[in-house]
């Protein structure tokens, strides 16, 4: 068995080194110039968040093309290779593991759930790639799951459900209840949310859980009724967010509490309708509707409108462009793809490529970036993408962020 | 638990009711086209999903909630009587596993159909005009479309126990299913009957997905949870029994509801439950013969 694999050993440096030696050094130069720049791109293609992670790679490739467009890096081009984790986190790290080992990709960027996010970013940890999540999580910013390899693009329940909190609770009332999927996301919302009422006196009534992806949630609103609440806080997503929404709006229960939920997304609001989404206030990394007032909004919008039939991206399809936009921004930066550089280049970055000014503070590289505060719209609207009228914009500032050493890191 | 008086007891009640009156409808279309033909339809939950898209759609064309709902049970009765007898009356006689094999199959190609026609975002439902808001039930506000979904299937299951029992083709259905042979030796083409039941099931499993409509997301994956759901419901009642159908799904519906009160993240849980205690005391379900299962 040893004999052989020597052999084969041998036989192949010798093919190799018979192919260097008649190879003319101009041509090795070439064939690394031509060599695309390839970022690994797993997202939920299919499951009940399909709709956001089609989005999400809509603007991805827009991203990819303008850096194509512009020339790309010393000529070389980028390639995004997009893989379904089917929602799963062990689909999630096979996946991964394949975009790395057999792709060979230079970045990983993606993901959309906590979980899968956190497979994927331990799989970029051991293999030491990079990678640049555009999810929410507030885990994968903790000393425990990251490390100098992990970027979070996305918000993360700590600014988006605090902000939500700073901007209800002085204008609707202090006493609260939520209404939570029971898994960890849904339990980081509740828990920014709480951290940030507290400081404002706000005192908690019930955490009502739900298991994730209930289609009704009646049986749980005649108490939430009874416990007449200033504020419902509905900790859930897509599509659980969606009949949670509707079945509030049926029971009447807007008449006597408001209802407010840390991620208002996009695309679960066009798929619930403006009747079950009227009034409810939440938190968006971004809206279209930011054009009015931000530059960078307009010309991103107007992008996407060209290469996808006048369609505007939703939030986290926001995402997927920014994630991957930064990393191959900070290529450039680094002049180099070597993973450390591209990283220096990264801490080192300020950017404002859609919703205005951001960059990645540099103890646990969370994107330090604005929280916007939306409105369901249910009269006076233009067309189909008009969802949402912009409340308020949450500032930039480290300031309403866990501290990093909160989060156990050292500096 | 504090805070709990009679009138909240009573909305959970009613709110149960409300939630079993759907598991109760869907469950009895799928004991139908178990108790008469024996086939286990894992497509039902697919029905269900295929009535609400085809629901909204024609309220979206006709303009019309009452119009949708006799065109929908229409629909999903046509692709009924289509399955049965191009793709599931070839596998009779085979045994229990290979038509539940097929309609499992199928309620993935129909899943798909859907997501391929209407998108994989689904469609926002709209509640009919004159059933938004709640109405004073005297122990607090209900939802007006709610109480509606318990009346029209009351007027369903009824209307249903009415057909099989009163009519001339319900003696037929019943006859049939009790023994096939002398059904046929009396001149009935029981290949008929089948195809009839087996639409008349689909149909019901659609309109179901109509009515539940308005107080869900209408999206490809929602018939998954509540085939699972109704299958509790059929295992608790007895396997083919239509009684027993109605009264577990009620049953499983008012159980759900009051977990969801004291023990709220245990809800999901609390039907299993159910059926597990039901199984022990009665293995073949509360109205169920035994041996139901062949």
């Amino acid at each position: 068995m040893k004999q052989k694999v020597t052999n084969q050993t041998r036989r192949k440096m010798l093919i190799g080194g018979a192919a260097a030696a008649s190879t003319p050094l101009w041509m090795n130069v070439a064939s690394a110039q031509s060599e695309t720049i390839k970022i690994g791109f797993p997202t939920p293609l299919t499951g009940p968040f399909s709709a956001e992670a089609q989005d999400q790679v809509k603007a991805a490739e827009l991203a990819i093309k303008e850096f194509n467009d512009a020339g790309g890096f010393n000529g070389r081009k980028a390639e995004l290779l997009v893989r379904d984790d089917k929602l799963n986190p062990g689909e999630a790290a096979t996946r991964t593991l394949e975009l790395i080992e057999k792709d060979k990709v230079n970045f990983v960027v993606g993901s959309l759930s906590a979980a899968t996010q956190l497979s994927i970013n331990a799989v970029c940890k051991e293999r030491k790639v990079l990678f640049n999540s555009i999810s929410q999580s507030d885990a994968i910013n903790e000393a425990k799951d990251w490390s100098v390899y992990t970027f979070h693009e996305a918000l993360n329940p700590t600014m988006t459900a605090g902000a939500v909190a700073r901007y209800s609770i002085p204008r609707f009332g202090k006493k609260i209840v939520f209404l939570t999927a029971d898994y960890a996301y849904g339990h980081e919302m509740v828990r920014a949310f709480e951290r940030a009422g507290k400081e404002m006196g706000a005192t908690t009534l019930a955490d009502i859980r739900h298991p994730l992806g209930a289609s009704d949630y009646s049986a749980f609103l005649p108490r939430i009724k009874a416990l007449n609440p200033d504020i419902l806080v509905l900790c859930n997503f897509g599509r659980d967010l969606v009949n949670a929404a509707k079945q509030c709006t049926d029971f009447g229960l807007k008449s006597s509490m408001k209802i407010v939920t840390p991620v208002l997304l996009y695309t679960a609001r066009l798929a619930g309708g403006p009747e079950a989404f009227e009034g409810i206030i939440g938190g968006t990394s971004y809206y279209w509707g930011l054009e009015d007032r931000i530059p960078t909004a307009k010309t991103f919008n107007d992008a996407f409108r060209k290469m996808y039939n006048g369609s505007v991206p939703s939030d986290y399809g926001a995402l997927g462009y920014a994630g991957v936009k930064t990393v191959l921004a900070a290529v450039k930066n680094a002049k180099s793809t070597d993973t450390n550089k591209v990283i220096t280049a990264l801490e080192n970055l300020k950017y404002d490529f859609y919703k205005g000014p951001e960059y990645y503070r540099k103890c646990d590289h969370q994107a330090v970036q604005t929280v916007i505060i939306v409105e369901s719209k249910s009269k006076n609207m233009k067309d189909k993408y008009d969802v949402f009228n912009i409340l308020t914009i949450e500032p930039t500032t480290e300031k309403n962020m866990r501290s990093c050493a909160e989060l156990g890191h050292k500096a | 638990m504090t805070g709990l008086t009679f009138e909240l007891l009573c909305m959970q009640l009613l709110t149960g009711i409300a939630l079993g009156s759907i598991y109760a409808l869907l469950a009895l279309g799928l004991c139908l086209i178990f108790g008469m033909l024996n086939v286990v339809n894992f497509a039902h939950g697919a029905f269900f999903m295929v009535g609400a898209f085809m629901g909204v759609y024609f309220l979206g064309v006709t303009g019309n909630f009452w119009f949708s709902l006799i065109l929908t049970p229409l629909a999903t009765g046509v692709l009924g009587l289509v399955t049965e007898r191009f793709l599931v009356r070839p596998l009779y006689g085979r045994g229990i596993d290979y038509p539940l094999l097929l309609t499992f199959g199928l309620s993935y190609v129909l899943i798909e159909a859907m997501r391929v026609t209407f998108g994989i975002e689904g469609l926002p439902s709209v509640t009919p005009d004159g059933l938004k808001g709640t109405l004073d039930v005297g122990i607090g506000f209900f939802p007006k479309y709610r109480l509606f979904l318990i009346a029209a299937t009351t007027v369903i299951i009824f209307a249903v126990w009415f057909f099989i029992q009163k009519t001339r083709y319900g003696l037929i259905i019943k006859a049939g299913a009790a023994d096939q042979e002398i059904v046929k030796v009396l001149g009935v083409d029981i290949a008929k009957v089948w195809l009839m039941v087996f639409g008349l099931g689909c149909a019901i499993a659609g309109l179901s997905g109509i009515l539940a409509s308005p107080t869900r997301s209408v999206n490809p994956e929602m018939g998954i949870p509540i085939l699972a759901e109704s299958f509790v419901v059929t295992v608790v009642g007895g396997m083919g029994s239509p009684v027993g159908a109605v009264v577990a799904g009620l049953l499983v519906g008012v159980v759900y509801s009051m977990a969801s009160l004291f023990f709220p993240d245990l809800a999901e849980l609390s039907i299993f439950v159910l059926m597990a205690v039901v199984l022990l005391i009665r293995p073949q379900g509360l109205f169920g013969k035994a041996g139901a299962m062949g």
